[in-house]
């Protein structure tokens, strides 16, 4: 009787603690890597599930080759992030990166229209100097004036649409050289897509600057306590004005393939790209509070988006229900993130 | 009264510091010196400019006026950058750690260790460690600091502070989170340094730490100097009313319990994230005090009756109703009234003139309303009026707006919020925060006037004298439940500090 009655707790407590341990590890992953596991295994499962061509190789590297716009964007969000900012702005750095880039090598082209290296040269500089500049107009009022990051990105958004609709009048900017269109756009290095190759380079090179460089450190420490990080003697204005000029760049890189892929300037390029590179990170487990975030889950959270918009399309839900299942996810991922850190694993 | 100076070499000198903080002057025309190998106490009320100075000194704020010289070279900093590359480590009472960095990140934030232009992780790992067990404290530098109790950061504050060798060091209040044990071993490493030339200018409350460590001592009051003593050459109660400006009976008036106390609040049970179940009773006429650690729940679990941080289970009694999670505005209606620690954070509406800071709390009363439902203005404004006078607030200060008035006058504010309505309970929390001592005398003063005429008051604080002084009745408060409960001549320094761990 008594021995039964031993044998019967054993089992309840070897349950208990196997449930136990099934909910530490779900903890764990939650606190470590934010909703992106559970969003993710979600995601193909229902995906897979009503399309058989969704889990395939071709698929999922068209997936891949797709994300690369977003992701180089996300990076650049994700630094801003971690600083404890955003950056609204990077639509209007997309398109007027396009629009100037565009509008220089067409002018060039008219002149000499024999010197491919040298008018894909000066759009590159063009775009730089446009990243250049909105990076800066954002970093200086963010740092020096104190202005929200809120309405400093979002003011400079507008000035930057501005700017765009005003050189264009609204119309595309046409008549690019092919070659532009075909080394950026189209074009393979070693068999892989140059977007794919620069998008590899940025994210090693990111990866390298957060993890294993004093700048890195330093935008995390700005994010996680600025006034700690002044009383540390770090520069926290000079911090916050690089990574908005990087956070610009990478928006420009972006611009400036993206100017390639579809062969001309456009005004329009990069209207959704602010907010599905917050919901990218956001849902990477990038706090909005600022302090935490990991490049490599940023990456994963950008090819999620771009897979839930491709699983979407393969089911042929319409872009209107997309919009709106977008807006769900981010306003869902931010809820998650306010619960993060406060299980305890028991 | 500036004695000379015991050792030969002076490490700092300043001179004629003032600073003025927007009209207001925090250090007025201060002198002060640390020579080699000394330790010098600097002694004052909260708000007497101690912090400040050294904040000057540490490169956060740059004087008004004044001269600084470092080894008799003259200097201004900029930065913390350029303090501490003069050699000043500083152990900032704010705490410049980063929570979501590891400790280990943390002591060498802003100085990393670098290898080919990149982090060297693993020295960064080795060397600090090696400092944590040079100095013997236990901590995991792997760890997150945002994981850590509040004494384990105030541990890895003093080791960032230390770690840089440097010739002078800066410790803003180290001990004020600190096992005995802990505080033994910090002086230690205060005497080793001492030894080595290092001078250390050490900010504390506790006048009883002072003679185990200091040589001199400075006192300032209200942003000036009082003076500069040898600490064998003074007593206690010399320094103390120096520092006060007047002997502590003349601070802390009587307040006579009032002999028949009923219980006003009674809480069974109640538990909060964080607490342990709390079972205890506010009585009328009685000031009931409550010490405890920044971090032991002396404050969180008014927060959570008040409905100000989420409560887990049991029940707030008063009046025969259950106010158990009930929302903070049904508290205030059934006559509770909560003074925030944090005037500038939850209490003032900063940017509001002073008399709409008052006026919108009269809202309260259900006499405002005229028959139509409408607020009678003339009768907001003179409740206002005596509210204010009550609370000796100036009638010149109601026009202007709460930013532009002294810390002293926006506590006024606060306690004026609480007197435009009958309310049965008083909790204060940390009443006296930040305040001149001619204020701190005026809030006691109501204190007193609240509990003679039959209120029920608490005075929540980490000043222990206030605490002693003013309370009929004790809590002490650690990690999360009550350790004693402390009555009459019971209540002494010691025996609230005995319970603090």
């Amino acid at each position: 009787m008594t021995e039964q009655i031993h044998t019967m707790d054993e089992a309840e407590g070897t349950g208990k603690s196997k449930l136990t341990m099934v909910r530490n590890f779900l903890i764990r992953a939650f606190n470590d890597y934010g909703v992106l596991p559970f969003f993710l295994v979600i995601a193909i499962i229902i995906f897979s599930s009503f399309s058989s061509k969704f889990l395939t190789l071709e698929n999922m590297t068209n997936v891949a080759r797709q994300s690369v716009y977003l992701t180089l964007v996300s990076l650049g969000q994700m630094m801003v992030l971690i600083t404890g900012g955003f950056d609204l702005s990077v639509g209007t750095s997309i398109a007027l990166t396009s629009v100037i880039s565009s509008t220089a090598m067409v002018a060039l082209a008219s002149a000499f229209p024999d010197m491919v290296w040298l008018i894909i040269i000066v759009g590159i500089l063009c775009s730089i100097i446009t990243a250049l500049v909105i990076g800066a107009l954002n970093g200086v009022g963010v740092s020096r004036f104190g202005v929200s990051p809120f309405i400093m990105t979002l003011g400079v958004q507008s000035i930057g649409a501005g700017f765009a609709l005003f050189i264009t009048g609204g119309v595309p900017v046409s008549g690019l050289i092919p070659e532009f269109g075909n080394i950026f756009g189209f074009g393979k290095l070693l068999g892989i897509p140059i977007p794919v190759l620069l998008a590899i380079l940025s994210i090693i090179g990111m990866w390298i600057l957060m993890n294993r460089t004093r700048i890195g450190n330093y935008i995390y420490a700005v994010g996680g306590n600025i006034k700690a990080a002044n009383l540390s003697g770090i520069d926290t204005k000079r911090i916050l004005l690089f990574t908005y000029i990087m956070c610009a760049l990478l928006a420009s890189l972006a611009g400036f393939l993206l100017t390639a892929r579809v062969e001309s300037g456009e005004t329009n390029l990069g209207a959704n790209i602010a907010l599905e590179s917050i919901a990218a990170c956001v849902i990477a487990g990038v706090s909005l509070r600022g302090g935490i975030g990991k490049v490599e889950n940023v990456v994963l959270g950008a090819f999620f988006i771009i897979m839930v918009q491709n699983g979407m399309n393969l089911l042929q839900v319409g872009s209107y229900v997309q919009m709106i299942s977008l807006g769900a996810l981010l306003i869902l991922a931010i809820i998650f993130d306010r619960y993060r850190f406060r299980f305890n694993r028991t | 009264m500036t004695t000379g100076t015991v050792h030969t070499k002076p490490l700092v000198v300043m001179e004629g510091i003032s600073k003025n903080f927007h009209g207001f002057y925090a250090l007025k025309n201060v002198d002060f010196n640390l020579s080699e190998g000394e330790v010098h106490v600097l002694f004052g009320e909260n708000g007497a400019g101690k912090s400040t100075l050294m904040a000057i000194l540490a490169g956060v704020h740059r004087p008004t006026t004044g001269t600084i010289k470092v080894s008799e070279q003259e200097v201004a900093f900029h930065s913390v950058h350029d303090s501490k590359h003069s050699g000043i480590g500083t152990v900032f009472q704010e705490f410049s750690l980063v929570p979501t960095l590891t400790v280990a990140e943390n002591i060498f934030l802003g100085d990393e260790p670098l290898k080919n232009g990149f982090l060297d992780k693993t020295r960064c790992l080795k060397e600090a460690e090696g400092y944590f067990k040079r100095l013997d404290f236990d901590i995991d530098i792997r760890k997150k600091v945002s994981e850590l109790s509040r004494a384990e950061q105030q541990m890895v504050e003093i080791v960032k502070a230390i770690k840089a060798d440097a010739k002078v060091l800066i410790l803003d209040e180290p001990t004020a989170s600190l096992t005995d044990k802990e505080v033994a071993k910090l002086f230690e490493f205060v005497h080793g340094a001492k030894k080595k030339g290092v001078g250390i200018i050490y900010i504390s409350h506790r006048i009883q730490e002072f003679r185990e460590i200091a040589d001199r001592i400075t006192v300032l009051r209200d942003g000036e100097l009082i003076g500069t003593f040898n600490l064998n050459e003074v007593s206690d109660e010399d320094l103390i009313e120096s520092m006060a400006g007047r002997a502590i009976a003349e601070i802390y008036p009587p307040i006579i319990k009032q002999e028949t106390n009923t219980p006003l609040l009674l809480l069974k049970e109640f538990q909060a994230e964080g607490l342990q179940p709390i079972t205890l009773e506010v009585k009328s006429g009685e000031v009931l005090g409550i010490a405890g650690l920044v971090g032991s729940g002396k404050s969180r679990l008014w927060r959570s009756i008040m409905g100000l941080y989420p409560a887990t289970s049991g029940t707030v009694l008063k009046d025969e109703t259950d106010l158990f999670r009930k929302a903070t505005k049904v508290l205030v209606k059934n006559g509770i009234f909560y003074l925030p620690p944090d005037r500038k954070e939850e209490g003032l509406q900063l940017l509001a003139k002073t008399e709409n800071n008052i006026k919108t709390n009269v809202l309260f009363r259900k006499d405002i309303l005229s028959k139509f439902g409408l607020v009678n203005t003339a009768r907001q404004q003179s409740i206002t009026k005596q509210a204010s006078q009550k609370s000796d607030l100036k009638s010149r200060y109601l026009k202007q707006s709460a930013a532009d008035l002294s810390g002293g006058n926006q506590q006024k504010i606060l306690f004026a919020k609480g007197l435009v309505s009958q309310y049965d309970i008083y909790i204060l929390d940390e009443p006296s925060v930040g305040v001149d001592v001619g204020t701190r005398s005026g809030i006691y003063l109501l204190i007193k006037e609240l509990t003679e005429a039959g209120k029920a008051v608490v005075v929540i604080s980490s000043d222990l004298p206030e605490v002693i002084n003013l309370s009929h009745r004790v809590l002490v408060f650690s990690k999360g439940h009550i350790t004693a409960e402390l009555e009459g001549d019971q209540i002494t320094e010691n025996n609230i500090l005995s319970n603090f761990f």
